[in-house]
């Protein structure tokens, strides 16, 4: 194991929020029946196979089909959620291995409002045609936004470059997003001064 | 089917543990490909032994002599901070890694262990020299890279070992990773590049990713460009352009890549060549 | 009903929410369903759930061309919870079906034609079981040689007892022997590209009690998917029932029956609702791709670059089945010398069957492929002219009262010049910057260029494109409209039409024109179906703005009319003395007004009307004839920098003029332009299906590239609005244009960059690379 020396570190994820040890934590769980903490709540699955992902869960057990199933392998970010405050592919989490830990949907963040403004800005500039894309965008922008608020151009593009639309080209969403930032940078300016 | 079992261990000896209590359980660790494999029908795990809360193989450690990684490490941790500053081309390397979602799962031990041609960590790996670690339920041993990493696909790491850690030793000189594809994000390697230059020990490592089954090291394509170097200038190592071009078409020699949907033989050859040198020119650039 | 899976969430029996529409046509108006879709809540058809549903799977050929032996399904129903098989010995009524011939079989039964044709379909209660029984199905193939070239199947023996050869066209206009003393010739390919739609091909089946099925799903034209669905299981039209569920996408890519025929089977099979979603590697084998071509052309100029004559020689691949090939073919020749003033032409085209994956509609349906080819040919006669490019095609450029190569006269807007000029005022970005992030070089995140290696480089392009369909096609649509008094003060317009919303704001249009022609603001748009509305045609060929636009203003017009007359009635006056303005009945010699609102509390007014287009004509021997309804333009020009040496692009900036008419939701407008033009740079470097012997190679977005937030450039756009005579509104379609000429452009930008001819589209790095010469390293 990795002795100490001039650094000794761990990664972000682990630091932020890991799956919580503890009374809950067994060392085996079955597969088919276990319980999820998501959108702050306790959720039972039932009858589950174990090879199901968090995203089929969330979609088809669980009764949030707001992360959507473009491509079941990674490659659209349709399906982001955040884990244990990480945005992931919820289609590349075994549904089991999210046990522990804090599962948040784009219907929890709704729910909290924290969202509320990328939401309206999404709309309002036009950056929403079918849809499909548009929870994947709107967690990752979340995400995005809390952890670089004043991310510049080719940042934010690197930021979403996981997220796949096929409807908008991009420059609508890259417009509400700036749209986001400058109101947000606006009320922070207002409240400090 | 319905009764399979998860163990969630939080220490290693807990994972290995599991693995030999359950023959035919399979590691799970960031996800990014066995979740592939398992979404699209082509892998049924009768039980799943999952990796994400052991916190200990998340955590690395940086000292003058070595960078030892936690086989849990992340992309997204590769990339930044002292890791980054220590190994800037294996930083480099996870930059190009899918998307940041896939960054903030996918593992280094993953990325071993998956072994695929085009693993974006394994070029950098296999230039320095890497060691992998394994534990299994008789201890620990450690192994170069080229041991571990066998074939297409294919490991030496036997059904009840976790891979725990990486290690590579530190060389001070200037590193650089290259990798070629049809888009600008979210990529499978066409072909890659990773190139570290020692100005310690007057050397010049090159190691090539996709374009043969396992990672390769560029030798006389190394050996030729150490004696070209001039080690002795003040400031930079220089070497002269033709030198430098041969450099790089000694390492598209060292390729022997296939056609496939992607690309073909041919191109693969050819961008080896030019990414290789620039790579190379990078170095002598910038050499500290 | 079902629902999104759930409490609490939309279901698709719920009507889109009006809240209060202030906009009138040309606001750039807020779509009504936008919010719900942010928050998730909005149901898609693979959000679709209901009690007691089993799942639905698709076995598929693994082979290309095979006979089958023998299909033993009884491996696969002693699967523990699989609940049916069904295979083409179980289809109850036609056993094929097809967009314009019934061509295809619901599943293979003897002969599979195509890498990942169907062969049976199951029901069980979890996906995993479902897939299980369909891998246990046994089938004993017999693998056959493919056909897989469309220049050897004109010749070979037909593989489908309707030959090789879907259509065979001609168009001879002018004087086919003219000559010019300027030529130019050139072979051009594009290939094949996927509408790779995000939300994945999906449904829900329910068996009802009459006998019937219910089907909610995502499609683009609900009545056309009832017909042949009804035809293949043997029902009446109205005991197949169709809703539309929310469409993720579409492109083209559904408007031919993928799923709908397994999934009603499964459900009135099992006797339970069923839900089918294909993962997306499926989808790459469940839909029709667009066709790939292959193109000769010769130009003829004079010597002061005025174009004497077209030929051209045009084979698309329609792969096994027919689809919409015909109609492809027919755009690909009717716009393959592109827009401009061509005296005379020869162009003959092919759609041909081989035992590739089947292709059909994408947005741009054949004037793609064309563009490619004749704006290739446009820079090569510019070229030997030593004339500037854009200089070329402003002099040739077609004018109303034109003719067309097939003879028709153009008598509405034709603003070829004005979106030429429009795309070329754009100010062209700043050169590149030396210290620019790797990111923003070619290459993106694998930092492979160093701006030493890169070279800039500026194309055009401009195209044409048909609005709706064609050849004396009586294309229409159906709207329902209904006006109450509602129940709190305020007159509330119901808005039935069976329009497919796949993304494009028809609904967003809909409550926009409504609220202009009636004065209304609260506009509801009921659910989609074939139940209570007839056919509103396909969200298609850049048709529903003028199509279901068209409808529905008339059907506002119909009940303005009848609000005039219960006015005349209660005033007992003449109807003549009455005009509607704003919200109300105005009595002119008096004017008195009465409020919608008032009008309508005796009884509701309700109204189903029918548009239809003038009539078009087919094409006789020569190609000649009144085959479209209306032409759209767009010019696109490119800024690309290249790393010839690695054969990597980056696009920097598209701009472009686009004909539109009017636009009537600017913000729409631009979100369908800089979504065109992401499609239309797609197919020019890096969107493919690499199909290699019949077989598929990269059915995933893994190897399936489509454009991300680092690919796309930068988009300046500019709408030229010259209003279309005929069409309502004065607006065109705008779907289409932007997927046209835009990688047309791009491909003109790489040459400039690099000097290589690059004859094909998408650009592969090795088509740039090995071509490029060996950089002198001294």
């Amino acid at each position: 194991m990795p002795p100490d020396g001039d650094h000794v570190g761990a990664g972000p994820a682990a630091e932020r929020g890991a799956p919580a040890a503890g009374a809950e934590a067994e060392a085996y769980v079955q597969a088919d029946r276990y319980e999820l903490h998501v959108n702050g709540s306790r959720m039972a699955v039932e009858d589950a196979w174990l090879g199901e992902s968090l995203l089929f869960v969330l979609r088809e057990r669980l009764g949030l089909p707001g992360s959507k199933n473009a491509c079941e392998q990674g490659e659209c970010g349709s399906c982001s959620i955040l884990l244990d405050g990480v945005v992931v592919c919820s289609c590349l989490v075994l549904a089991v291995d999210a046990i522990g830990s804090a599962v948040e949907t784009v219907e929890g963040l709704s729910a909290t409002a924290e969202v509320a403004d990328i939401q309206a800005a999404l709309v309002d500039a036009g950056g929403v045609q079918c849809g499909f894309c548009t929870p994947g965008f709107v967690v990752a922008v979340h995400d995005l936004l809390r952890r670089s608020p004043d991310a510049g151009e080719m940042e934010v593009r690197e930021a979403l470059s996981g997220n796949l639309c096929r409807c908008t080209g991009y420059g609508r969403i890259l417009e509400a997003v700036r749209s986001v930032q400058r109101s947000r940078a606006r009320a922070a300016g207002a409240g400090g001064s | 089917m319905r009764a399979a079992r998860v163990a969630l261990p939080t220490t290693v000896d807990e994972a290995v543990e599991a693995l030999t209590a359950t023959p035919g359980a399979q590691l799970l660790a960031g996800g990014t490909d066995f979740c592939v494999e398992v979404n699209f029908g082509l892998r049924r795990p009768p039980a799943v032994v999952a990796l994400r809360r052991v916190l200990e193989l998340r955590r690395h450690a940086v000292t003058p002599e070595r960078v030892i990684l936690g086989a849990g490490t992340t992309y997204a941790d590769m990339g930044g901070g002292a890791l980054a500053d220590a190994l800037p081309a294996l930083a480099a390397a996870a930059r190009t890694v899918g998307s940041p979602q896939i960054r903030n799962a996918g593992t280094l031990g993953g990325n071993v262990a998956t072994a695929s041609p085009a693993g974006d960590t394994l070029p950098l790996l296999c230039a320095m020299d890497a060691r992998v670690t394994l534990r299994g339920p008789a201890g620990e041993r450690t192994l170069p890279l080229g041991d571990v990493v066998t074939g297409v696909k294919r490991t030496a790491i036997a059904p009840d070992e976790v891979v725990v850690a990486v290690e590579l030793d530190r060389r001070p000189g200037p590193q650089q990773f290259l990798k070629v594809g049809t888009r600008n994000a979210m990529v499978i390697a066409i072909a890659s590049v990773a190139v570290a230059v020692d100005i310690e020990a007057h050397r010049v490592r090159a190691a090539l990713g996709s374009v043969a089954p396992v990672p390769v090291r560029a030798t006389a394509a190394e050996e030729h460009i150490a004696d070209a170097i001039d080690w002795r200038a003040p400031g930079l190592p220089t070497a002269p352009a033709s030198a430098v071009a041969r450099f790089g078409e000694l390492a598209a020699q060292a390729a022997s890549p296939i056609t496939d949907h992607r690309s073909t033989e041919a191109y693969r050859r050819r961008a080896v060549e030019v990414i290789a040198r620039r790579a190379l020119e990078r170095c002598l650039s910038r050499a500290a | 009903m079902p629902a999104a899976s759930g409490a609490g969430t939309t279901g698709i029996a719920e009507r889109v929410a009006g809240g209060r529409v202030s906009d009138r046509v040309g606001d750039s108006a807020t779509r009504p369903d936008g919010a719900q879709k942010t928050r998730g809540e909005f149901a898609f058809s693979s959000d679709l759930w209901m009690d007691a549903m089993l799942w639905g799977k698709t076995l598929r050929s693994p082979h290309v061309a095979a006979r089958i032996l023998s299909i033993d399904t009884e491996p696969a129903l002693a699967v523990p919870g699989v609940r049916a098989v069904v295979t083409a010995a179980d289809v109850p009524g036609r056993p094929t079906f097809g967009l314009e011939v019934a061509d295809q079989p619901v599943f293979a039964s003897d002969t599979v034609r195509y890498h990942g044709e169907p062969i049976a379909a199951v029901a069980a209660d979890h996906p995993e079981a479902a897939r299980t029984a369909a891998e246990a199905i046994v089938v004993r193939y017999e693998p056959v040689d493919p056909l897989v070239d469309p220049e050897v199947a004109l010749g070979a023996a037909p593989i489908h007892p309707d030959g090789n050869v879907f259509r065979h066209l001609v168009i001879r206009h002018g004087d086919t022997s003219a000559t010019g003393d300027v030529v130019v010739e050139g072979d051009y390919e594009v290939g094949m590209q996927d509408q790779a739609f995000l939300g994945p091909e999906s449904g829900l089946a329910v068996p009802s009690e009459d006998g019937g099925v219910d089907l909610y799903v995502a499609t683009q034209w609900l009545h056309a998917d009832r017909d042949q669905i009804a035809a293949s299981l043997g029902l009446p039209p109205d005991r197949v029932r169709l809703y539309l569920a929310g469409v993720g996408g579409a492109f083209g890519g559904r408007e031919d029956v993928s799923l709908q025929i397994h999934l009603c089977m499964l459900a009135m099979r099992t006797g339970r609702p069923v839900k089918m979603v294909y993962a997306r590697d499926e989808s790459f084998f469940g839909h029709v791709h667009r066709h790939p071509a292959r193109m000769w052309y010769r130009h003829h100029a004079t010597r002061d670059g005025d174009l004497v004559k077209v030929e051209a020689r045009i084979v698309i691949d329609g792969g096994a089945y027919l689809s919409s090939s015909n109609a492809v073919i027919s755009n690909a020749a009717c716009f393959a010398a592109g827009p401009y003033r061509v005296p005379n032409a020869s162009i003959e085209g092919y759609a041909v069957r081989t035992n590739n994956p089947p292709c059909g509609a994408m947005r741009g349906f054949g004037a793609v492929q064309a563009c490619y080819g004749h704006e290739a040919q446009m820079d090569k006669l510019a070229a030997a002219l030593s004339m500037d490019p854009v200089e070329l095609r402003v002099r040739n450029a077609l004018e109303r009262y034109d003719r067309l190569v097939t003879g028709q006269l153009l008598t509405g807007a034709v603003p070829v010049r004005e979106v030429i000029r429009a795309a070329a005022a754009h100010p062209l970005p700043p050169p590149p910057d030396p210290a620019a992030p790797m990111m923003a070089l070619p290459g993106g995140a694998g930092a492979t260029a160093d701006p030493v290696h890169v070279r800039r480089g500026v194309g055009f392009a401009v195209s044409m494109k048909n609005v709706a369909y064609s050849e004396g096609f009586d294309d229409f649509s159906t709207a329902r409209l209904r006006l109450d008094a509602g129940v709190d003060g305020e007159a509330v317009a119901t808005v039935t039409i069976a329009t497919a919303e796949v993304g494009q704001g028809f609904v967003t249009l809909a409550q926009q024109i409504v609220h202009e022609e009636l004065g209304v603001s609260r506009v509801v748009l009921a659910p989609a179906n074939t139940v209570d509305v007839g056919s509103a045609g396909s969200s298609s060929a850049s048709r529903q703005t003028w199509m279901s636009g068209g409808a529905l203003q008339l059907a506002c017009a119909t009940l303005r009319a009848e609000l005039v007359v219960r006015a005349a009635e209660l005033w007992e006056c003449a109807a003549a003395q009455c005009a509607f303005d704003a919200g109300a009945v105005v009595h002119q010699p008096t004017g008195g007004r009465l409020s919608t609102l008032e009008l309508l509390a005796p009884a509701p007014l309700e109204t189903e009307q029918e548009y239809h287009h003038r009539p078009t004509k087919a094409l006789d021997a020569d190609g000649q004839g009144d085959a479209h309804v209306s032409f759209m333009f767009a010019a696109h020009r490119a800024v690309v920098d290249v790393d010839p040496e690695l054969g990597l692009v980056r696009m920097v900036q598209v701009a472009t003029g686009q004909d539109v008419g009017r636009a009537l939701n600017p913000v729409q407008v631009a979100g369908q332009i800089e979504g065109g033009i992401a499609q239309g740079v797609g197919l020019a470097v890096m969107e493919e299906i690499v199909v290699s012997g019949g077989r598929v190679r990269n059915p995933s977005f893994t190897d399936y590239l489509l454009p991300t937030t680092l690919d796309m450039p930068d988009v300046v756009a500019t709408v030229v609005e010259e209003p279309e005579p005929d069409a309502p509104y004065g607006a065109k379609g705008v779907g289409e244009p932007p997927t046209i000429s835009s990688g047309p452009a791009v491909l003109a930008a790489i040459r400039a960059a690099t000097g290589l001819p690059v004859t094909r589209a998408p650009v592969r790095p090795e088509d740039l690379a090995l071509a490029w010469p060996e950089v002198d390293t001294a």
